[in-house]
C-alpha cells in the first residue's frame, strides 16, 4: 500500500471515530490528539481500528511513537 | 393509576418535545422499557418508564413541546381499574405541572420590580430562570425583555441541521445551570497532587494481559478510586435541596466534552459495585452516545456527583463548577511528569492534580480534605480497585 493510500485510510478511520473533525486541518507533522482534541478513549478506538484495518498489533508502549500522521504512516508500514 | 410525566433530566432542563411514542394504548410496559423519544437541549433522549403496567392513554401528541412535569401518559398498574370519572378528572386538570428541581423559590422575597413582575406574568416567563441585573440582583424590566427575546428565538425555525439546533440548546442549558450554580452555591476549592507511578505501572502490566478491546484507561482507575473514596466520605455524594440529602447510590456523572463546544454528563450508575473491566465497557458504550447526544433519560438524571477529566491530554488543573443540586465536582488534570520530593530525595514522577469544588452549605473543608486523601490512598493501591 502506498503512503498516500495509508494516509487516506487513517484519515477515514479518524473521521469514523470523531465525525465532527475536518481532516484537512491536519498537517503531516501535527500532533493528531492536540489538533482534533482526541482523548485517551478516542485514541484507544483509533488503535483498535488501525489494528483491524491494517492487520497489525500495536502494544501500549508504542503509543508514544504514533503522535503524527507521518509517524503513523511509518508505523503502519513497518509493522505490517 | 400512574401519571407518567415529562422527566427532568437535570436542573437545566425546562421542557422537551415528544418526537415519537414507542408504545401505544393497551401495551404492557415494565421498569426500564423505553417508551418515548424526546428531543431536549441535551439531544434526542430515550425516555424510560420506572413502573409496571398497561398504557391506558397517551396524552401528549407527537411533535408537542411540553414543560417538565407535564402528564404525558396514564399507566394502569397490574390489577387496578380506573373509573371513567377519575380519568375525566385528570383531563380537566391543567396539563402544566412544573417540577422546579432545585430552582429558586419564586415567592414574595424574590427581588423583582412590579413592572417586571407584571410583564413576566403576561408573557408566561419563568422567573426562576432569570438572573437579575438590577440593584442587589433584583429582576428588572430589561431582564424580562431579554428572556422574552430568548423565548421567541427558541421558537423561530432554525434553518441549520438538527445537530446545530441541539448544540444551540445545549449551550443555553449549560448557561442556565452554571449561572444558577455560581449564583446559589458557595463553592470552595481544595487541591492535591497524586503520584500516579504505582497506578500507571499496574495499568501497564495489567493491559499486557488484556486483549486490545479490553485495555483499561487511566480514567477507569480515577473513577473507581473516586467511588471508593465516596464510600469513606459519603457526604460528598449528595444533593442540596432545602438541606443536605445524602444519596445511597453512587452514580458518578462523567463530563464528556463535545468537540464543537458543550458538555454532557451521563451517569455511570453504581460505580462502586462495578469492576474496572465493567467500567471500561460502560465508558465504551456511553462516551460515543454522549458525543452523538443520544442518551437515555436515566443516564442524564441520576448523577449524584460529577467528575471532569477534561484536563486529560491538555491542562494541568481543572476547577469545576458544581452541577446543582449536587454538592461536589472533582476535576482531574493531565497526568504529567513532575518533580516529586519524598524521603529527602527528588525524582521525576507522573503526577495528576486533583481539585474538589464543594458546596460549603453541605460540607466543610475537613470532609473535603478527607475525601481527597482517601482518593489519594486508593490510587496508591490500584490492585485493590
Amino acid at each position: 500500500m502506498k503512503d498516500e493510500e495509508t494516509k487516506v485510510t487513517i484519515l477515514k478511520l479518524l473521521q469514523e471515530i470523531a465525525p465532527d473533525i475536518d481532516p484537512e486541518e491536519l498537517g503531516m507533522d501535527d500532533n493528531i490528539r492536540e489538533v482534533f482534541g482526541i482523548d485517551s478513549f478516542d485514541f484507544l478506538q483509533l488503535i483498535i481500528s488501525l489494528d483491524k484495518e491494517f492487520g497489525i498489533t500495536t502494544p501500549e508502549e508504542d503509543y508514544g511513537k504514533i503522535t503524527t500522521l507521518r509517524s503513523l504512516i511509518t508505523y503502519v508500514k513497518t509493522s505490517k | 393509576m400512574i401519571e407518567f410525566t415529562m422527566p427532568s433530566l437535570g436542573a437545566d432542563m425546562e421542557d422537551g418535545t415528544l418526537v415519537e411514542w414507542r408504545v401505544k394504548s393497551g401495551d404492557f410496559v415494565k421498569r426500564g422499557d423505553i417508551i418515548a423519544d424526546v428531543d431536549t437541549q441535551k439531544g434526542l433522549i430515550e425516555i424510560e418508564v420506572f413502573d409496571q403496567g398497561t398504557i391506558d392513554e397517551l396524552i401528549v401528541k407527537e411533535g408537542e413541546k411540553v414543560p417538565v412535569g407535564t402528564i404525558m401518559a396514564i399507566i394502569i398498574p397490574v390489577g387496578e381499574k380506573v373509573s371513567a370519572k377519575k380519568k375525566l378528572m385528570i383531563k380537566k386538570e391543567p396539563i402544566k405541572k412544573m417540577v422546579k428541581e432545585g430552582s429558586i423559590k419564586v415567592d414574595d422575597r424574590l427581588k423583582i420590580s412590579p413592572l417586571a413582575k407584571k410583564i413576566a406574568k403576561e408573557k408566561g416567563i419563568d422567573l426562576s430562570t432569570i438572573i437579575g441585573s438590577g440593584p442587589e440582583g433584583s429582576i428588572i424590566k430589561k431582564d424580562i425583555d431579554l428572556a422574552i427575546a430568548k423565548k421567541v428565538e427558541s421558537h423561530v425555525e432554525v434553518t441549520g441541521g438538527k445537530k446545530e439546533i441541539a448544540a444551540k440548546g445545549l449551550r443555553t442549558a449549560i448557561a442556565s445551570a452554571m449561572s444558577k450554580s455560581n449564583k446559589e452555591i458557595p463553592h470552595f476549592y481544595l487541591e492535591t497532587r497524586i503520584d500516579m507511578t504505582k497506578a500507571l505501572n499496574w495499568l501497564r502490566e495489567s493491559n499486557k494481559e488484556r486483549e486490545l478491546k479490553d485495555r483499561l484507561l487511566a480514567v477507569a482507575l480515577l473513577i473507581k478510586a473516586t467511588a471508593k473514596a465516596i464510600k469513606e466520605v459519603p457526604s460528598v455524594n449528595a444533593f442540596w435541596e432545602n438541606g443536605l440529602k445524602l444519596k445511597n447510590a453512587i452514580n458518578i456523572g462523567f463530563a464528556v466534552s463535545l468537540r464543537k463546544g458543550g458538555v454532557v454528563t451521563p451517569a455511570i450508575r453504581e460505580d462502586d459495585k462495578k469492576s474496572l473491566k465493567q467500567l471500561m465497557a460502560l465508558l465504551n458504550d456511553l462516551i460515543p452516545r454522549a458525543r452523538a447526544l443520544q442518551l437515555r433519560s436515566s443516564e442524564l438524571s441520576e448523577s449524584t456527583i460529577t467528575i471532569s477529566n477534561i484536563g486529560e491530554g491538555s491542562t494541568d488543573k481543572v476547577f469545576g463548577v458544581i452541577y446543582p443540586p449536587q454538592v461536589a465536582i472533582l476535576g482531574f488534570g493531565n497526568i504529567v511528569e513532575e518533580a516529586w520530593a519524598e524521603d529527602g530525595e527528588l525524582s521525576a514522577r507522573p503526577v495528576v492534580h486533583v481539585t474538589l469544588a464543594a458546596d460549603h452549605r453541605a460540607i466543610d473543608g475537613y470532609l473535603g480534605s478527607r475525601f481527597l486523601m482517601a482518593l489519594k490512598r486508593n490510587l496508591q493501591k490500584p490492585e485493590a480497585l
